[in-house]
């Protein structure tokens, strides 16, 4: 009895060295290597079949799901309308991959940032680019230049704010994980604390209950959100940007990809030949402007 | 293994003669001696083994862990000081939210659950709508999943621009809590009634307690001390849960971790606002062993009762 026991512990203990073991020897190797940021900087050629996308010939592009507009229609990210799905497929035509060749994913917002292997080969999804950012992955340059927005329901008294002074005894919402908030929290510096929503949907409802007086959002969706989903609202006006230097919009790429370079071409020679403009106008049109809060 | 302590300590006695029994002039058996030294060495051994085996295993989980590929990115992106220390004081803050609401929700999810279970668990004729009603209430809320109660209380209510009702989104995350909650607890007070024995109202009934007094002296007594364990299961649940109030914009410990995880894509702070639950979630637990140990010891001593 004693030995058979004994002899059964030995195993069990073994096989779990074993295993433990087995799990060091089959962890996976580091698959994209330092070598491959540095020579993205150098004379790497950015031709369709040399780029490494996860999936040769594919160009694998990731968003969260559901799609917002006005930067998707239809929350169908493949059908090529709305700003950013239009952005999308002139980034890929501009790597050389045609409509057909492009492969949607659908990434909730945090997951795309996480460390570890990442399934797509970018991602777009209105993040704004930041030094601080930058150090967990890697950003293109800036496709969209954009300005936050406040927004409250008309006839209150957010909606006849004029200046950031007037902001700040309200109580304010935005979405978390946006630089909505850091508008807020930075510029407005309310006297209550700010609500921070999972989604802006929820900040929407907020909104339309009263729970808050206003909310931040980009100015493109605060024009959305106004025109078609909470009518009763209006934009009180824009923020000026912090610091002088505009805040973009960039697509997301894995730390240290080795597709970052290009990419970030083809955004540049997008932007140099006008075709971003072009795409801006054709989606964005309805985000004219709006008075700005000092 | 207390045992085993227990008995190594008595042969170390031996040896130095100063047992409490020593003068009494009893002289252990050489096969007492024999047989306590086998058992101090087997307790060795097993100490030993046990040493070395969680040794081993940590060691192989340290090597597996930090000769990761991804381990330097990891601990940049999960275990980062200087996130750490940014998050600490907001997600405290934040923390400070769940833990009120613990204690709010808490108390009225016991009392509430209590109420509901007797509800249930009245005898007569005439208590049947009251029953109707318990049993439909626990039947609902325990289905309901609690995120869509929440999004309903949270969000929907105030749409109905009510007067006098309030739209901040703690207080009515509070109630959807509690709703949610207190349907859970019932049930548990409820398995707890029940699995009193009836011959345990016979007894009071015959002695002349009427119902309630039955109720309130027997039954339920016994029954609370059963499901002790389970209550503060739920209890415990509680308090995590407590955070989904954020669905309003209310900022709690997670969302709190959030706001700095967004700007910076760093997820430390998450990592301290679950060291921080964890931390909250031990004395509880504590608790909760301290008070059933010390029900269990009154009961021991024919107590109460």
């Amino acid at each position: 009895m004693y030995t058979a026991r004994s002899a059964l512990r030995r195993a069990a203990s073994a096989a779990t060295v074993a295993l433990l073991a087995t799990a060091v020897g089959c962890a996976p190797q580091p698959s994209k290597t330092a070598s491959g940021k540095a020579s993205a900087s150098g004379n790497q050629s950015c031709a369709k079949g040399e780029l490494g996308t996860q999936t040769s010939d594919r160009l694998t592009i990731a968003t969260d799901e559901p799609a917002y507009e006005p930067w998707f229609k239809d929350d169908k990210p493949a059908n090529g309308k709305g700003f950013e799905s239009a952005v999308a497929y002139a980034v890929a035509k501009q790597l050389g991959y045609a409509k057909g060749d492009v492969v949607w994913q659908s990434i909730p917002f945090n997951k795309a940032f996480a460390p570890g292997e990442k399934t797509f080969d970018f991602d777009i999804n209105q993040v704004s680019i930041s030094a601080e950012r930058k150090k967990a992955v890697d950003f293109s340059s800036g496709y969209y230049d954009v300005r936050q927005a406040v927004i409250a329901l008309k006839g209150s008294k957010a909606a006849k704010a004029t200046s950031i002074a007037d902001l700040k005894g309200l109580k304010l919402g935005a979405q978390v994980g946006t630089t909505s908030l850091d508008y807020i929290s930075d510029v407005v510096k309310p006297t209550q604390e700010a609500a921070a929503y999972a989604k802006n949907d929820q900040a929407k409802a907020a909104l339309k209950n009263g729970q808050v007086d206003a909310i931040v959002t980009d100015l493109p969706t605060a024009f959305y959100i106004t025109a078609a989903e909470v009518t009763n609202a209006r934009i009180v006006g824009q923020f000026e940007n912090q610091g002088g230097t505009p805040e973009q919009f960039g697509l997301v790429l894995d730390k240290g990809s080795a597709l970052t370079s290009c990419v970030t071409g083809a955004v540049d020679a997008l932007r140099k030949d006008g075709t971003l403009a072009k795409i801006e106008k054709q989606w964005l049109s309805d985000a004219v402007d709006a008075p700005v809060l000092k | 293994m207390t045992v085993t302590k227990e008995e190594s300590g008595q042969e170390g006695a031996d040896d130095k003669g100063d047992m409490p029994g020593a003068d009494d002039g009893y002289v252990p058996s050489p096969r007492r001696l024999e047989r306590e030294r086998y058992k101090t060495a087997r307790a060795r051994r097993a100490t030993t083994i046990a040493a070395l085996s969680t040794l081993v295993t940590g060691a192989v989980l340290y090597f597996v862990v930090v000769s990761a590929p991804g381990w330097q990115v990891t601990k940049e992106t999960f275990f980062s000081g200087q996130y750490a220390r940014e998050a600490f004081p907001k997600v405290l803050e934040g923390l400070w939210l769940n833990v009120r609401l613990l204690l709010v929700c808490g108390a009225a999810v016991i009392v509430l659950g209590m109420l509901i279970a007797i509800a249930r668990t009245l005898r007569g004729p005439v208590f049947f709508p009251l029953r109707v009603l318990a049993a439909a209430y626990t039947d609902f809320f325990r289905g309901l999943p609690l995120i869509i109660n929440l999004i309903i209380v949270v969000l929907g209510v105030p749409a109905l621009r009510l007067q006098g009702v309030t739209v901040d989104p703690v207080l009515l995350g509070g109630t959807a809590l509690t709703l949610t909650y207190s349907a859970y607890v019932a049930e548990v007070f409820r398995a707890g009634i029940e699995s009193v024995h009836p011959s345990q109202r016979a007894a009071a009934r015959s002695l002349g307690l009427s119902n309630r007094q039955a109720l309130r002296y027997v039954v339920l007594p016994q029954a609370v001390r059963h499901q002790v364990p389970p209550l503060l299961n739920d209890l415990v649940s509680l308090q995590k849960d407590t955070g989904l109030v954020s669905i309003g914009g209310a900022i709690d410990a997670v969302r709190a971790a959030d706001i700095i995880e967004g700007r910076s894509l760093n997820f430390t702070p998450y990592i301290v606002a679950g060291l921080l639950f964890v931390a909250l979630t031990i004395p509880m637990t504590r608790f909760t062993d301290w008070v059933t140990a010390r029900m269990d010891r009154r009961r021991a001593q024919g107590g109460t009762i």
